[in-house]
């Protein structure tokens, strides 16, 4: 067997081997930082000076512009994550394990600032920072589920079956998932029901609707970035164990 | 069938002849129910109100506690491999320690309950509705738990893990558990639980035989 028989890797290759993943992926890593700036700097400019106020909130409306995208990608990330479960048990993509362990912070995170920018638009608005509305929960029980799977990650020494084990029980946690996206239309009790996508097209007009896109645009694009970051930190850290364990092997055989 | 029916009899078994646990879990879930009134104080129309929940608070905690036995023992002493390549299929193997830990954990809390009823100052109508309740609700608990028990039966410190992760899970049962006992639609609550277990037992062994074969792995 020589090199040249050796078949073109195919998309699958290219995205389950480790150095074929770092081959393609990091030159990317500048123009997706550089973009997300840039929509970040238009977004918030829309955000904060381009679009009027609420006739009914005023000014608190503009927290929404960061509300919405962390609320869209707390779900978000945690399809990624679910995706990348599928992955690790039917393939057992190596990448897959990699993608879901560094989207689970990502995902806490974003879920966390949901839940805050959520409390502090609640406080002008409803005039409390917490009620135990149904989507309010599910999204309290949705960050409980990740920060439960950081810790089972934690929990392993090998992380290489780490994530076999991961991926199962984050597919037993995307149940959740349709329970935080149909909340508000189950119980209709504080949070108001889904305005951007519904069968009748968005329900606010196109100076709020532009910066909201726009804004989620960013958001999703920063999440891309740093998914990709924390993948390839998550590589050569699994490089450098992997180093570590046979220089101690190699010690332990020149005794 | 035979192997699912020997499967159950011997966690029976192995559990009444080594003794006790049963007993102390019992003992745990009145102990939780009774240093309540010391710490909000013996009114008793408030304990009243707070009866349902504090009920079922103390039965999920119990439960919870006694989740790392079951799949524990069995890896530790091998008993897991030897179940990974019987003739019977890993999941009905799942599913009959799933019914023999709840015939050994729950079902001797929910006989405990009367205790608990005198103690909180519950009437007939509430304790027999939390009767009915814990029984249509724990076994779709003990379900979750056996999932959990699976991913991290391979985990030297499981036992903390594994409640950390279900427990956001089950807060569904938690909420159509207490509301079908004290709630203003208790009777539709009370069909929600049903299904509720019963999706969770139907997903139960299946999600746990396959994380028990990855972490066996």
């Amino acid at each position: 067997m020589t090199l040249d028989v050796a078949p073109k890797p195919n998309w699958f290759a290219r995205i389950a081997n480790p150095s074929q993943f770092l081959g393609w992926s990091r030159p990317l890593l500048w123009p997706l930082t550089i973009l997300t700036a840039i929509l970040f700097a238009a977004g918030l400019y829309f955000a904060f000076l381009d679009s009027p106020p609420d006739y009914q909130m005023g000014n608190t409306v503009r927290i929404m512009y960061i509300h919405v995208p962390n609320a869209w990608l707390s779900q978000f990330v945690y399809g990624v994550m679910a995706v990348s479960a599928l992955g690790s048990l039917i393939w057992r993509h190596p990448m897959a394990d990699v993608s879901m362990k560094a989207a689970a912070p990502l995902g806490a995170v974003f879920t966390a600032l949901a839940l805050y920018t959520g409390s502090l638009w609640g406080r002008p608005t409803w005039g409390t920072f917490w009620e135990w509305d149904g989507r309010m929960t599910s999204t309290l029980v949705l960050l409980l589920i990740y920060l439960g799977l950081i810790a089972l990650w934690r929990a392993f020494e090998d992380q290489l079956r780490a994530g076999r084990v991961v991926a199962v029980f984050t597919l037993i946690g995307a149940i959740n998932i349709p329970i935080v996206k149909f909340s508000v239309d189950w119980w209709q009790t504080l949070h108001q029901p889904s305005s951007v996508i519904t069968p009748d097209g968005p329900r606010m007009p196109g100076s709020i609707l532009t910066p909201l896109l726009v804004m989620m645009g960013a958001f999703t694009l920063l999440f891309i970035t740093l998914q990709l970051k924390s993948m390839h930190t998550e590589i050569r850290r699994r490089r450098l164990a992997t180093l570590e364990r046979q220089r101690a092997a190699a010690a332990e055989g020149a005794k | 069938m035979k192997g699912f029916l020997a499967i159950i009899g011997r966690d029976l078994k192995l559990a009444t002849r080594i003794g006790g646990d049963a007993l102390t879990l019992v003992l745990f879930f009145v102990m939780v129910g009774a240093i309540v009134p010391f710490a909000i104080g013996p009114d008793k129309a408030m304990l009243a109100k707070l009866a349902p929940g504090l009920t079922w608070i103390a039965a999920f905690l119990s439960l919870l506690l006694g989740l790392d036995r079951l799949f524990r023992n069995d890896a530790e002493d091998g008993s897991l491999q030897l179940f990974r390549f019987s003739r019977t299929p890993l999941e009905a193997i799942v599913a009959a320690k799933v019914i023999a830990h709840w015939l050994l954990t729950a079902l001797p809390l929910i006989a405990a309950t009367p205790v608990l009823a005198v103690l909180l100052n519950m009437d007939m109508e509430s304790w027999l509705r939390t009767v009915l309740s814990l029984l249509l609700g724990t076994p779709g608990l003990v379900a979750l738990g056996a999932m959990g028990a699976a991913v991290t039966v391979s985990l030297p410190r499981g036992g903390l893990i594994a409640p950390v992760l279900i427990l956001p899970l089950a807060i569904p049962l938690l909420i159509f558990g207490s509301s079908a006992i004290s709630g203003q639609q208790a009777g539709a609550a009370m069909l929600f639980l049903a299904a509720i277990s019963l999706v969770l037992l139907a997903i139960a062994p299946f999600a746990g035989a396959l994380a028990l074969r990855v972490s066996e792995e």
